[in-house]
């Protein structure tokens, strides 16, 4: 596979080619589709129950959680969980954290990666080949190796226990650096000449990459701006060493944080904020597959 | 610098390409600012947030994790004192080390085994035409969208004693085991929670890498009688070989990597079975303020990462034959 001359619309899953008009289907051919069918449903099961079965159950009364013999659905639906989910912890707020954490790191990954992306790609420097391999190493060092490190700076400034780390290293380092490769893939695959005619004019540079490359680039910037929104949004680890106060967590970090006294799982209002979690980025995927299974698939492209 | 450097921008862009022009700073200005100047001057703006974000987020603390690992730190007095290879010597005499890199084995190995299998089967499997073919990509793809530790904490409901599985289980006569308290099941239900996650990625880069073999291959070979099997074997695998490699790769970087499963799930329990390297490190550094060790332990971490690409690179000039 050459990643390096593919555009970005070159990972969207093509269909396969229908089969010949004319051909008979074999003998056998029916049952075994009927084979095929049963064994995708089979395989189905772990992939799609768990999502159900979070939904259902956060609907659940306490005590029917792990009811014996199990049912998905309950004859008694309840919103408890929600509004135990609500009133646990200050979890609107911690939702509109991950919300605007996210949206300003794709913003900022957007900009950046598309700037050095078409530097990367179009001009020509003294040093661009060693720069280019400096940013490389920022997709080589993973990001669980430079937080102990990254820890200690960001005390000595005095920023722990603020959103500032989670937004300045998710928007410079690892996924803007995949960013930044994604673009110059993107821009060394279009042509010169959509250019060509800008500068004639006497266009300058940034010029040309606002009003005629980024226009260009849209399926690129989309898939970046997909794959950087759900690393932002996922990060785990990271808020976990940088945040200390319930009122500036994230998502994943309050999930993990609804224990009763006792330290035992409040299973129901896990689930519920488990949902309402994941629930709107599903149907976000579900309306804009494409672009997610690009710029997902660009995420596995990485090296 | 010449006093090109200095002149307003005005005088910079309307340097013309005029043959006679006879002002001696214009023209000296219109020679330094060449086209070629101003792409380089340019390039260098463009890419200096995302050069210095590497330098500032991933040389910098890699550099600084270099310097831990030769100190120990009194978290007390807040004080480096040099301690030499001592930290490297103490990874050698760490009775839990070997345990931890055994975990960190049978856990990259599991998930990059199974999430291979399971993703160049599914894309075997649904790289035809027939009805439902994209409901079922959707589905095996959707939990790649779904944020880890959500899933993780659903899998790990459903995986208490008296879970959901072994509910079900109940229903078929059987006695499910507490998946999460034994090692062995631990170890597995982490393998498989991982895959299940991420398994739609590769599927997508398989299938893909599948259409990319030339359907000719395919007819020449079942004229010449070959069986679908060797069909398979002789001519879509060394095909999409590249693909193979890379995702191989991948995943194996990505599952050195998986702290939020881990976290969540087993917390590196029961004992220290399902403990990795990636979560040994966190523990280290952050439970028991073990700066120094834990830079160490990074740097192991950063050492089978690096490794693992570079071994990538080298086969993928050597064994790949089919790219161009």
């Amino acid at each position: 596979m050459s990643t390096d001359t593919l555009p970005a619309s070159g990972s969207r899953i093509p269909m396969p080619t229908a089969p010949p008009a004319g051909v008979r289907r074999p003998r056998g051919a029916v049952a075994r589709r009927i084979v095929l069918y049963v064994a995708l449903a089979v395989m189905a099961v772990p992939f799609i129950v768990p999502t159900i079965w979070m939904i259902a159950s956060s609907f659940k009364p306490l005590d029917q959680i792990f009811a014996s013999p199990p049912s998905i659905f309950t004859a008694s639906p309840t919103w408890d969980a929600y509004v135990q989910a609500f009133g646990f912890q200050p979890f609107a707020r911690q939702y509109a954290n991950s919300v605007y954490i996210a949206v300003v790191v794709t913003l900022l990954v957007l900009l950046v990666s598309s700037l050095a992306g078409y530097a990367f790609a179009r001009l020509r420097f003294p040093g661009q080949n060693v720069l280019f391999l400096v940013v490389l190493v920022g997709l080589l060092v993973p990001g669980e190796v430079t937080i102990v490190p990254l820890f200690q700076m960001f005390k000595g400034v005095g920023l722990i226990n603020t959103h500032w780390p989670l937004i300045l290293v998710t928007a410079l380092a690892a996924p803007c650096v995949l960013a930044t490769f994604i673009m110059r893939q993107f821009f060394i695959a279009l042509p010169v000449e959509l250019e060509e005619a800008a500068r004639l004019d006497g266009l300058g540079r940034l010029a040309i990459w606002w009003r005629i490359c980024l226009p260009l680039a849209k399926p690129a910037l989309s898939a970046v701006a997909i794959l950087t929104f759900l690393a932002s949004w996922n990060l785990y680890l990271e808020p976990t060493v940088y945040l200390t106060s319930p009122d500036l967590f994230t998502l994943p970090q309050a999930l993990t944080r609804y224990t009763d006294a006792y330290g035992g799982e409040m299973w129901n209002t896990q689930l519920a904020a488990a949902t309402m979690t994941v629930v709107p980025v599903l149907v976000v995927f579900l309306v804009a597959q494409r672009q997610f299974v690009e710029g997902l698939a660009h995420s596995g492209l990485k090296g | 610098m010449t006093a090109g450097s200095t002149l307003p921008r005005e005088a910079v862009t309307t340097a013309s390409r005029a043959p006679g022009d006879k002002d001696p700073v214009r023209r000296r200005a219109r020679r330094f600012w060449t086209m070629r100047r101003r792409d380089a001057a340019a390039g260098y703006l463009f890419i200096a947030p995302q050069v210095i974000g590497v330098v500032l987020f991933v040389l910098v603390p890699v550099g600084l994790a270099i310097v831990y690992s030769l100190n120990k730190w009194n978290i007390f007095t807040g004080r480096l004192s040099f301690v030499g290879g001592a930290n490297y010597a103490a990874l050698a005499a760490d009775p839990q080390l070997p345990s931890v890199l055994g975990a960190t084995a049978v856990f990259s190995l599991g998930v990059v085994v199974l999430n291979i299998a399971l993703g160049l089967g599914l894309a075997v499997m649904l790289n035809r035409r027939f009805h439902g073919v994209t409901f079922f990509r959707t589905l095996f793809f959707s939990p790649v969208v779904i944020s880890v530790v959500a899933w993780t904490l659903v899998w790990g409901f459903l995986l208490q004693d008296n879970g959901g599985i072994n509910a079900v289980l109940a229903q078929l006569g059987i006695h499910g085991p507490n998946w999460l308290q034994e090692g062995p099941t631990a170890m597995g239900a982490v393998i498989v929670t991982q895959v299940i996650r991420s398994v739609g990625v590769n599927m997508v880069l398989f299938l893909s890498a599948l259409q990319g073999v030339p359907s000719e291959l395919y007819e020449a070979a079942r004229i010449d009688g070959a069986g679908s099997r060797t069909i398979f074997t002789r001519i879509t695998l060394p095909l999409i070989s590249p693909t193979l490699l890379l995702t191989s790769i991948i995943t194996i970087v990505g599952a050195l990597q998986a702290f939020a499963q881990i976290a969540v799930l087993t917390e590196g329990g029961p004992a220290l079975s399902t403990t990795v390297l990636v979560y040994y490190v966190f523990q280290q550094a952050f439970t028991f303020n073990n700066i120094g060790y834990g830079s160490t332990l990074a740097l192991m971490l950063l050492t089978f990462v690096m490794l693992l690409t570079v071994l990538q690179w080298q086969l993928r000039r050597k064994w790949v034959f089919y790219e161009h």
